[in-house]
This record gives structure tokens, C-alpha cells and sequence, in this order.
């Protein structure tokens, strides 16, 4: 549905968005990762068509957006970062112009207001101008606009932003029931939110794509994913990470915790190892007073924080 | 689809935005005002003996709208790029002609109710004698006119800025400079030191000057389109600014 072909985006001599390239299918869910001014945003409004690219191409559901920039929006529905509203409407007034300028008249408008007046419970609401909305109910007022016409794709900066835990639920949700008809794109950084609604996420820094994959491939390229915990009552720390380091699998021991006897330590695993650690290490320990031995899984966070860290920081942390 | 059905949206919508806000009835208010006292006070109505709006009704029009057509273009697409309700306006179905055309109808048709409101006026001096109602027909249509390139000036101030307050004071600065070039005095100076044909140029640049034609009851043709082409190349002015907003 969205295709996305070296898609660059140059401020002055800043370059914001930098040859990017992705595609998203009906049915799929990307997540758009990365750190503040990675060019998230700038890439949505591209997709949308609200910027203009310095160079490559967006394709939406077979339209140019070049080419045919009705036709391209037509099929998209767009929450932009801060979910903007006109603040001297009242909500109603608001969807219902939405609804209209999508074309939407007469039956049709009120089935479709009624509609996303129900998935985003705006019902309390409906009837209050906009500017005196809270944040999180302004929120879904935009939201409740993007998706009016029942779009094919959905461009999302942040949906989540600025709602409280239940309403993130909620909308996480609603994301992934969407999901499963339609082409969704939206950005986060909250990591928990990739694996609670995506089935793909591509992370972004300094306008370059860094990585693309499914959570769990991108949890791979974790150092934590298949790394081993063990906790033991009565070594100390220095005999368990001698023993440690003669599994052949192991590359490296890390003491997390020592006290009262018990010992915490963290074995990482060598390439290819591929989660057989946990059993070589259990085998290694049997004959000591095992309180703890679990495989750990990759940290979504840790591999953000490695792809996406600035080289000066990198090189100050060895 | 129907591109007027789009504008029509557009237009309803920045209407509905006027009446909603107490800019609306403010405006109104001292416009209705400000003709009154001008009119019948500063303008001596009553003290001229004659049946007739032009000098003590229309005559005032352009300084008028100095101030007050600003305030009303002012906020078009500042207040838009403020709250950045721009990136959901621009990115709807809709070119950004349409959004341009939609957005200047509704303050131009705001600005019509308004006129139309000094009714009173006409009834006044239509009771008190027999005006050539053809003639104020004609003035009211070149004041909406007039109104109607003001306000297209404003709406290209508007959208260079973020700001109200910077849009207001720039579109008044062009707007006097429009009504200056053709303003008695400033022409008397400008005879003194430049060729004719210099001085002809420059106020025909002027309202006041094509405004005159409208007043006398005559529609003339070239000041119609001087007006209109005021309007004209001032949206294209804005959609060009929008372009390169887009542009980065």
C-alpha cells in the first residue's frame, strides 16, 4: 500500500531525512522508531504529502504522490505529531467537517461521525468546543478525524503521546484491530509499544534507516538476547565465574549481585550459541544450590540505545 | 469531485469559525460604529443638504478597512500555523487552491454582511430625500471590491508569519501605501518633483483612485479589474508562500 523509494528531505544544508527507503503491505503494522529529530516526523509528512521531498518517491495504494496528490491522500488518514484540532469547533463540528471535506455527505457523514464518535468514546465530549478539551480527549478527537473515512492507510506521529495508561491501551488496541485491514504506519518512542502493536518496526537516526525487522528479529541483535541469569546460594563469585568461563559457549561473566551468600551472575553468549546457553550453564552449576537460572530475551531498549546512541557517546562508554 | 463543493466546505467551516469567537460581533459593532459617527458627525451628513452617501458615507470606506480588514484577514493562516491545523488542512483531499478560494470567500462574504448591515444609512437618506440609489448601488459594490483586495493582501501577509500581530501590522503598512498613492495630498507633493506619466503610474497603484470611479456611480471596467487582479495575484502571492512552507 505505501511504498517509500530513497526518499530524501534537506533543510538548508541539514540533511533531515536521508535516503530512505520501506514498503508497507495491507495487513501490517510498522512501527517507526528512533530518537528525538531522527526524522520521524518529517518522513510522515512526506508520506502524507503535507512536505514536499528533495528527492525520491512515495506510492500510495498505486498513486504517485507526485503525480496524483488527491487521489494519494484520499486514501490516507493522518494524526500529526501533537494531534491538531480547530480549537473554535466543538468536536461535532469538527468530525463533521472532517467527514465532509473526505467527501462524506447526507447518511454517509453521520454513520461515519457516529462511527469514530463510538471507537474513540467521544460521546461525553461531543458537544464541547475543542479548546476546552483535556489533552487526552483532544487526542482522540484528532485520532477519531484520521480514521473518519475508513482509510486503507494510516499515518500515525505519535498516537499515544500525552494519554494516560489506560487510554495508551486502549488506542494499542485499536491500532492492532486496525491493523488487520489496513496499512498502518506510526511512530513511538516508547519501546513496549512495538511489541504491543507491531508487527514490524524500522529504527530511524540522524534520517537514515538503521534497522528493519520484526520485534523479535530486532531483539537478536541484542547482546542480551540469549544471555543466561543464575542465582546461587553459598560460592562465592569468584569460583562461579571462573567455572563460568570454562562452558565454551560463554563469552563473557558479568557479577550483577553478591550478598548474604547469594550470588547473582549474567553469562552473554557467544555467536551462534543460539539459546543453548541456559542447558550448558544448568549443567555447569547442578552441584551447587541453584536458587535461579533463566534465559533472558533481547532488550528492545538496549538494541535502541546501541543502534542509536551518537558516536561520541559510544566511544566515551568504552 | 466538484472543487466549488470543496471550497464550499472550506468556506463554511472559517464562517462558522467568525461567528463562533466574539471577533464577529466586535468587528461588526465598531464598524457599524464608526460609519455611523463618521457619517452623520465628522462627515456632516445632515449639514451638506444633499441626498447623497458618497462623500459623507463612502469617502471613509478606505480608512476604514485600513484597519479593519487586517484584523479580520489576519489570522486566515497565521492562527492555521500556529496550532498546525495546516498539516491536517493540507493534507485532506483538497488542493490548496481550494483551501486559498474557501478561506478568502468566507472572510470576503463576512465582510458583505457587514456592509450590508449600514442599511440603515440608505433608508435614512432615502426617507430624508430622493438619492440616485443606483449610484450607492454602485459604491457599495466597488467598497466590496475594494474590501475584497485589502483583504487578499492580508491573506498573503497572513501566511508568511506565525503571528497575528505581525500579520496585522504588515498588511496595514501595505494597505496605506495603496490608498497613499492615490491621496490627494501625497499626489499634490509627488506633482512637484516627478514627470506626469510617473505620477499617473503611481496612482493608478492607488484604491482611492479607482474607488472614485465607483462612487460617481460609474462601472468602469478597468477599475473592476484592478481590483480583481489586486485579489488575483494576491492568492497566487499566497499559494506560491504556501508552496515553499511545504518545500522546507
Amino acid at each position: 500500500m505505501i511504498k517509500v523509494q530513497n526518499l530524501a528531505k534537506a533543510f538548508g544544508t541539514k540533511r533531515a531525512v536521508d535516503d530512505v527507503s520501506f514498503s508497507v503491505d495491507r495487513g501490517e503494522v510498522l512501527g517507526f522508531l528512533g530518537p528525538n529529530g531522527a526524522g520521524k516526523s518529517t518522513t510522515m509528512r512526506m508520506i502524507t504529502g503535507f512536505l514536499s521531498p528533495s528527492g525520491g518517491s512515495v506510492t500510495v495504494g498505486g498513486f504517485d504522490l507526485a503525480e496524483h496528490p488527491i487521489q494519494a491522500r484520499r486514501l490516507i488518514g493522518y494524526l500529526p505529531e501533537n494531534a491538531p484540532a480547530y480549537t473554535d469547533m466543538t468536536v461535532h463540528g469538527f468530525l463533521n467537517f472532517a467527514a465532509e471535506i473526505r467527501g462524506l455527505r447526507g447518511d454517509a457523514r453521520k454513520k461515519a461521525v457516529n462511527r469514530v464518535v463510538e471507537m474513540c468514546f467521544l460521546e461525553s465530549v461531543l458537544h464541547q468546543s475543542v479548546e476546552t478539551l483535556s489533552k487526552g480527549y483532544r487526542h482522540r478527537t484528532c485520532f477519531a478525524q484520521s480514521i473518519i473515512h475508513d482509510p486503507d492507510v494510516l499515518v500515525l506521529d505519535e498516537p499515544t503521546d500525552g494519554l494516560d495508561p489506560n487510554q495508551k491501551h486502549e488506542v494499542r488496541q485499536l491500532i492492532r484491530r486496525m491493523g488487520e485491514k489496513k496499512a498502518i504506519i506510526f511512530s513511538t518512542h516508547i519501546l513496549e509499544e512495538v511489541d504491543a502493536a507491531c508487527s514490524r518496526a524500522i529504527i530511524i537516526d540522524r534520517g537514515k534507516i538503521v534497522a528493519n525487522g520484526t520485534p523479535q528479529e530486532l531483539r537478536q541483535k541484542s547482546e542480551w538476547a540469549g544471555a543466561v541469569t543464575l542465582r546461587v546460594k553459598g560460592v562465592a563469585s569468584s569460583a562461579v565465574t571462573t567455572k563460568l568461563y570454562q562452558v565454551p559457549l560463554v563469552k563473557r561473566v558479568t557479577v550483577v549481585d553478591e550478598k548474604d551468600g547469594h550470588v547473582t551472575v549474567r553469562a552473554f553468549p557467544k555467536a551462534g550459541a543460539n539459546g543453548a546457553l541456559a542447558q550448558a550453564i544448568g549443567e555447569a552449576a547442578h552441584e551447587w544450590h541453584i536458587e535461579q537460572l533463566q534465559a533472558e530475551e533481547g532488550r528492545l531498549d538496549e538494541v535502541f540505545r546501541s543502534i542509536t546512541m551518537p558516536d561520541t557517546v559510544k566511544e566515551a562508554a568504552k | 469531485m466538484n472543487p466549488w463543493r470543496n471550497i464550499w466546505t472550506i468556506t463554511k467551516r472559517e464562517l462558522g469559525a467568525y461567528f463562533t469567537s466574539p471577533l464577529a460581533y466586535v468587528f461588526i459593532v465598531i464598524f457599524l460604529l464608526l460609519c455611523g459617527f463618521f457619517t452623520f458627525f465628522v462627515g456632516g451628513f445632515f449639514e451638506r443638504q444633499e441626498a447623497s452617501l458618497v462623500r459623507p458615507f463612502f469617502d471613509w470606506h478606505p480608512w476604514f478597512y485600513l484597519f479593519l480588514v487586517p484584523a479580520v484577514g489576519m489570522r486566515l493562516w497565521a492562527e492555521e500555523r500556529r496550532v498546525g491545523t495546516l498539516e491536517l488542512l493540507l493534507t485532506m483531499p483538497i488542493t490548496a487552491w481550494q483551501a486559498i478560494v474557501g478561506k478568502f470567500l468566507a472572510s470576503w462574504l463576512f465582510l458583505a454582511l457587514a456592509l450590508v448591515l449600514t442599511f440603515p444609512v440608505v433608508l435614512t437618506v432615502n426617507y430624508l430625500g430622493h438619492p440616485d440609489n443606483g449610484v450607492i448601488l454602485t459604491a457599495y459594490v466597488g467598497s466590496w471590491l475594494m474590501a475584497g483586495a485589502y483583504l487578499a493582501i492580508s491573506c498573503v501577509t497572513s501566511a508568511l508569519t506565525r503571528s497575528q500581530v505581525v500579520s496585522f501590522i504588515i498588511s496595514l503598512v501595505v494597505c496605506l501605501f495603496l490608498i497613499l498613492a492615490g491621496f490627494p495630498p501625497v499626489i499634490n507633493v509627488l506633482e512637484q518633483f516627478a514627470r506626469p506619466w510617473l505620477v499617473d503610474m503611481v496612482t493608478s497603484f492607488s484604491v482611492m483612485t479607482h474607488f472614485e470611479g465607483f462612487q460617481k456611480g460609474v462601472l468602469d471596467s478597468r477599475d473592476i479589474l484592478f481590483f480583481l487582479s489586486v485579489i488575483g495575484f494576491s492568492l497566487f502571492t499566497t499559494s506560491v508562500i504556501l508552496r515553499t512552507h511545504r518545500a522546507g
